[in-house]
């Protein structure tokens, strides 16, 4: 089953993949990368849709099978 | 429906802001060169703007042109390597501004190249300031209290180009929501397409995200472009001769 | 194979020769037989030709034919060769191979359509922004019009840098004997014009490019011109120029271009009245004969400079005799033609 995967260190934190998500499993996590944003993190089941995918600005989402 | 990094995407973050509409474009053209195996046909020309710097994402043979001469470039570089797939990437200053001229007459002459205008309705790397496209009462860097008739009215592309018989191909386009950017992806596949089949001028207009520039948060922007620029700048096909 | 032709035409059929693969142009006096007689040469030959909008249009093709390794040219007259000076500018940043002809008119302004000198800052100084240098060659007869191309784009190959042909509106206009001849070839001339290792033509079987001069990361720029002024100083095995009779002259008349023509009048008659004048013309104005004019300085020779301007060469005659002999100047502005006569009783006033 394909699943979110997220670049933690590419994210900017936008906020538009968790406004787009239909399910609302993406949220700001509370650690830090390396610029100092919080990155988004799954918080719950991805149904693959590929939304979040489709509107990341920073090349930072891929919905892949997790193997 | 893939949803992986394209081949022609370098594996690299990016410099844009948070929640602007470049990265999203990026992509979406990365993944039709990918589609259409033509990566290592193209040489593309970079504009002067916040997307100056599309060579460092790119995996393709890019140039950068002086501010608004992209249409030139890519004119020449057609014409002397006419099986080679070039195209232009270009904000509203860059094209609809210092180059408004440049775009005129490429499209004028029905050259067979395809130019992608991303009309963030600002100029983005400088900070702000009026465009031509900046919205009646838009606040800019120069437009403080908005933007009044003495500062003109939004320059609407493709409208303007629709009436020039050899340009094949016009449509307005957005990225503000996963529907729109799949219908951008397609009219960027089918611009390119046009090249590839000889059809001539084909211009794709993207409506983009620049929160930044807006004062805005990125999922405003989002709401910013439904709400307010796409009525500006009506969404659809304006020539498909 | 001689034929009667003007300078402007001249031009046309040395860059056809020459390999030209492009050319695009925008209608001005003086040199509109180059964009016209391109329009129907360069259609016969199968290549690229296209009438543009603007010279800003013009200059910007070129550019972008240069980034995909081939030649292109264009030619325009004073006015549109300040519109040039931007991406004149980007092209010696990105280190592209152009050629761009000027035949120069009266100015400042609209100014008017006869030959004149006064760009002579533009194209040696450096017209555009930024430290930059610009190979200038200056033609003085219908024959190097014809030849001047080829060494243009080869000097550009070479160097990977914008080449400038300087005429003037006489030389364009001009009608004489020219032998358009087989242009000799380079012995390195296929390795110089292979682009094949930089240039932008897809990247097929090897890794993708980019050509920008837009250098943002800090000190890189720095070290960019740094790099850029090693180059132009390379520049300085290029310098040419025509001398006459310098040994055992007192006076050396300095003119290039149209006033050359002019000064080797005066020469002939000062020498035939007995006095000892010598001729130099530059061929390359950059690299400007700097070396061979402070040896004639050494060996106490007078310097009388002749433009078709206020003066402006002059200065770089002066720069290379630093007052250890005097320089006289005589020149027309605005499209003005120097007098022999003058120049005759000018320098015998400095015997």
């Amino acid at each position: 089953m394909k699943k979110v995967e997220i670049n933690r260190e590419y994210c900017k934190c936008c906020g538009i993949c968790i406004e787009v998500c239909p399910v609302n499993v993406l949220s700001v996590s509370k650690e830090f990368n390396t610029s100092g944003v919080h990155p988004v993190e799954l918080i719950g089941d991805c149904i693959a849709c590929g939304k979040c995918y489709l509107m990341c600005p920073d090349f930072a989402i891929e919905v892949k099978e997790n193997d | 429906m893939k949803f992986e990094m394209p081949e022609s995407l370098k594996k690299t973050p990016q410099h844009y802001c948070p929640g602007c509409g470049h990265g999203i474009i990026h992509r979406i053209l990365s993944e039709v060169i990918d589609e259409l195996n033509i990566r290592e046909k193209i040489i593309a020309v970079a504009p002067v703007g916040c997307a100056v710097f599309g060579y460092l994402y790119w995996d393709f043979d890019t140039c950068e042109a002086p501010h608004g001469r992209p249409p030139s470039v890519a004119t020449a570089i057609k014409r002397t390597n006419p099986n080679k797939v070039v195209f232009t990437y270009q904000g509203d200053g860059d094209l609809a501004a210092i180059g408004g001229n440049e775009m005129l007459h490429t499209a004028n002459r029905g050259e067979n190249i395809t130019i992608f205008f991303v009309n963030n309705v600002c100029y983005g790397m400088t900070g702000g300031q009026m465009a031509p496209t900046t919205m009646p009462n838009q606040v800019t860097t120069t437009t403080t209290q908005g933007r009044t008739e003495e500062d003109g009215y939004p320059m609407k592309v493709c409208e303007l180009l629709s009436n020039i018989d050899y340009v094949h191909y016009l449509e307005r386009v957005a990225v503000n929501s996963p529907a729109n950017t799949l219908k951008a992806k397609a009219a960027i596949k089918k611009a390119m397409e046009n090249q590839l089949n000889g059809k001539g001028f084909s211009l794709v207009e993207i409506l983009a995200m620049c929160p930044t520039a807006w004062y805005q948060t990125p999922v405003e922007s989002l709401q910013m472009i439904e709400d307010t620029i796409s009525k500006a700048f009506p969404l659809g096909v304006f020539k498909d001769s | 194979m001689i034929k009667l032709m003007k300078g402007n035409n001249a031009l046309v059929e040395g860059s056809i020769s020459a390999g030209l693969d492009a050319y695009f142009g925008y209608p001005i006096t003086p040199q509109n037989e180059i964009t016209e007689s391109m329009s129907v040469r360069m259609r016969e030959e199968g290549r690229v030709f296209l009438q543009t909008e603007s010279e800003l249009a013009s200059v910007n093709m070129i550019y972008g034919v240069a980034m995909t390794g081939k030649k292109a040219l264009t030619s325009s007259s004073s006015p549109g060769i300040s519109l040039m000076q931007e991406t004149i500018s980007y092209m010696a940043g990105c280190e592209l191979p152009t050629v761009i002809v000027n035949v120069q008119r009266g100015g400042p302004g609209l100014g008017n359509i006869s030959g004149a000198q006064g760009d002579y800052f533009q194209a040696v100084k450096g017209g555009g922004h930024g430290d930059y240098k610009m190979i200038v060659l200056t033609p003085s007869n219908v024959q190097e019009m014809y030849e001047m191309p080829k060494k243009a784009f080869y000097l550009a190959f070479k160097y990977k840098n914008p080449v400038m042909i300087l005429a003037d509106g006489v030389i364009g206009q001009m009608i004489e004997k020219v032998d358009l001849n087989e242009l000799a070839k380079y012995p390195d001339e296929d390795e110089v014009f292979n682009a094949s290792d930089w240039a932008l033509t897809g990247c097929k079987n090897r890794s993708s490019r980019f050509i920008r001069s837009l250098i943002m990361e800090e000190g890189a720029l720095t070290e960019h011109n740094y790099k850029l002024l090693e180059k132009f100083n390379k520049m300085e095995v290029e310098v040419d120029f025509e001398e006459v009779s310098t040994d055992d002259a007192d006076v050396v008349l300095v003119g290039y271009g149209t006033s050359a023509r002019i000064i080797y009048d005066a020469y002939l008659n000062l020498r035939d009245s007995g006095f000892n004048v010598g001729y130099l013309r530059p061929k390359t104005v950059f690299p400007f004969p700097s070396k061979r004019i402070a040896a004639l300085a050494d060996a106490g020779k007078k310097f009388m400079v002749v433009e078709m301007s206020s003066g402006q060469m002059v200065e770089d005659v002066r720069l290379a005799v630093l007052g250890k002999s005097e320089v006289q100047f005589y020149g027309i502005p605005g499209g003005g033609v120097p007098e022999v006569e003058t120049i005759i009783s000018k320098v015998k006033n400095m015997m």
